[in-house]
């Protein structure tokens, strides 16, 4: 399983340094959200400093699920799905593989907006630890959820519409858990985040292990 | 001897769609059995289940001695389907496509490079990008893989389609090769002269259905 994963891990992020896609389409995309986010509720940083941690988020939000798209439409063309299936690739091994992959692009991009919020909204990144935690617990959770259900779309025409539709309500704890966490942090209370961090962690243990026994079945199915 | 395929009244459905309503076919290990059919037959569906990709709704059916009403997972790793998509990622070169493809599949990824050189995707076209050839090169490409990778049972759709002349050759070839190594070949084309020759049987297919009985090729 583990060289399975280590497997399509390598090379979904190689073709992620080819493309190009995270990069150049979707760290612009957040980008964007936040700039916007910052225009419609005005330059007064006393509104916009409170406001970050879930801006943040729901920005990560909506990138995971651009980026969770492109993982499952690089297994659509040109039939390399029916290629998974026939390489007698372990399902969970793809599934880690996969989620792995968006892991570490969705972390990238959290890097990268962490400075957008702090420059844009005057966000102070205190608590370093908690943010750090929350960061890495939340992206676990909302990748491996993302391809859960990318699995479940991707064999559909209606993939593109139906993937946000499912994947937004279920990662809605993450929401609020990751933005709590780093509420508390960015408030300079980042003890108070630890709840919230144990949530974050436990839907993250939770969706992982969903993922590794559910996605073969959908791989057949979907 | 067990013969490589069996099917008897074989039925495939996608949704309530019949993809094949009725197949029946017996495939020897180390024969090459053309199957043919107007479009809409059925022969890539039956490919695909001979893959374990379809599953199977009635009937029989054994592939290498699996029954793919108990288990088509089993199946998948020792056979090669040649389809109408190349299985290949358009960003990774010719050799990593390759590469990544015999990983996967538990075999050395060495063997990547007498197969890319018998297809001619040595050199610079070895490190190109595989968005970046002709359907031709992609189709050699698909067919280094599956050379490569030399299953037990080779499951070719449409083979010869985008190649040239050359190529073609290679291919017949390459399927004689296979042959001689006692690997079994289905083999669906419509390049009827050329698939004839390289057959030991033939298999028609009308409406989901086999028609008449096998011929064997004189």
């Amino acid at each position: 399983m583990w060289h399975d994963a280590l497997l399509v891990a390598g090379k979904d992020l190689r073709i992620e340094l080819r493309s190009r896609v995270a990069l150049n389409q979707v760290v612009p995309f957040a980008a964007a959200v936040i700039l916007l986010f910052g225009l419609a509720l005005g330059p007064d940083r006393s509104v916009l400093a409170p406001a970050a941690a879930g801006l943040f988020w729901i920005a990560v939000l909506l990138s995971c699920v651009l980026a969770t798209q492109r993982s499952f439409s690089l297994e659509v063309a040109d039939g390399t799905r029916d290629s998974l299936r026939l390489s007698g690739l372990d399902p969970a091994g793809i599934f880690l593989g996969k989620t792995a992959a968006v892991i570490v692009q969705l972390l990238v991009l959290e890097a990268v907006l962490s400075v957008g919020v702090a420059i844009l909204y005057g966000a102070r990144l205190g608590g370093g630890a908690v943010l750090v935690a929350a960061c890495l617990a939340a992206t676990v959770g909302l990748a491996s959820v993302g391809i859960v259900y990318g699995a479940v779309a991707s064999g559909l025409r209606v993939r593109e519409t139906l993937l946000p539709l499912l994947f937004l309500p279920v990662a809605a704890p993450v929401l609020l858990g990751a933005t709590k966490a780093w509420d508390e942090a960015l408030s300079g209370s980042p003890s108070g985040g630890l709840g919230w961090l144990s949530l974050l962690a436990a839907f993250a243990v939770v969706y992982v292990a969903i993922g590794v026994v559910v996605f073969g079945p959908l791989l057949e199915d979907s | 001897m067990a013969p490589a395929v069996r099917l008897r009244e074989a039925v495939a459905l996608s949704g309530r769609f019949p993809l094949l309503a009725g197949v029946s076919l017996e495939v020897a290990a180390g024969e090459v059995a053309l199957v043919r059919g107007p479009n809409g037959a059925g022969k890539t569906s039956l490919l695909r289940l001979c893959a374990g990709l379809v599953p199977l709704h009635s009937g029989e059916a054994v592939v290498l001695g699996h029954d793919l009403a108990r288990d088509r997972w089993a199946v998948r790793r020792r056979v090669g389907l040649l389809g109408h998509h190349g299985f290949l990622y358009d960003e990774l070169t010719v050799e990593e496509n390759l590469r990544y493809s015999l990983r996967a599949a538990g075999i050395e990824p060495s063997a990547a490079i007498p197969a890319a050189a018998r297809l001619g995707l040595v050199g610079r076209l070895g490190a190109t990008q595989v968005g970046r050839l002709s359907a031709g090169q992609r189709r050699r490409t698909a067919l280094a893989v599956l050379v490569a990778r030399d299953p037990e049972l080779w499951l070719l759709d449409e083979p010869h389609a985008g190649l040239d002349q050359e190529a073609r050759d290679l291919l017949d070839g390459l399927v004689l090769d296979a042959r001689a190594r006692g690997r079994t070949i289905l083999l669906c084309s419509h390049e009827h002269e050329r698939a004839v020759a390289l057959s030991d049987r033939v298999v028609d297919l009308a409406g989901g259905r086999s028609v008449g009985e096998p011929a064997h090729v004189a």
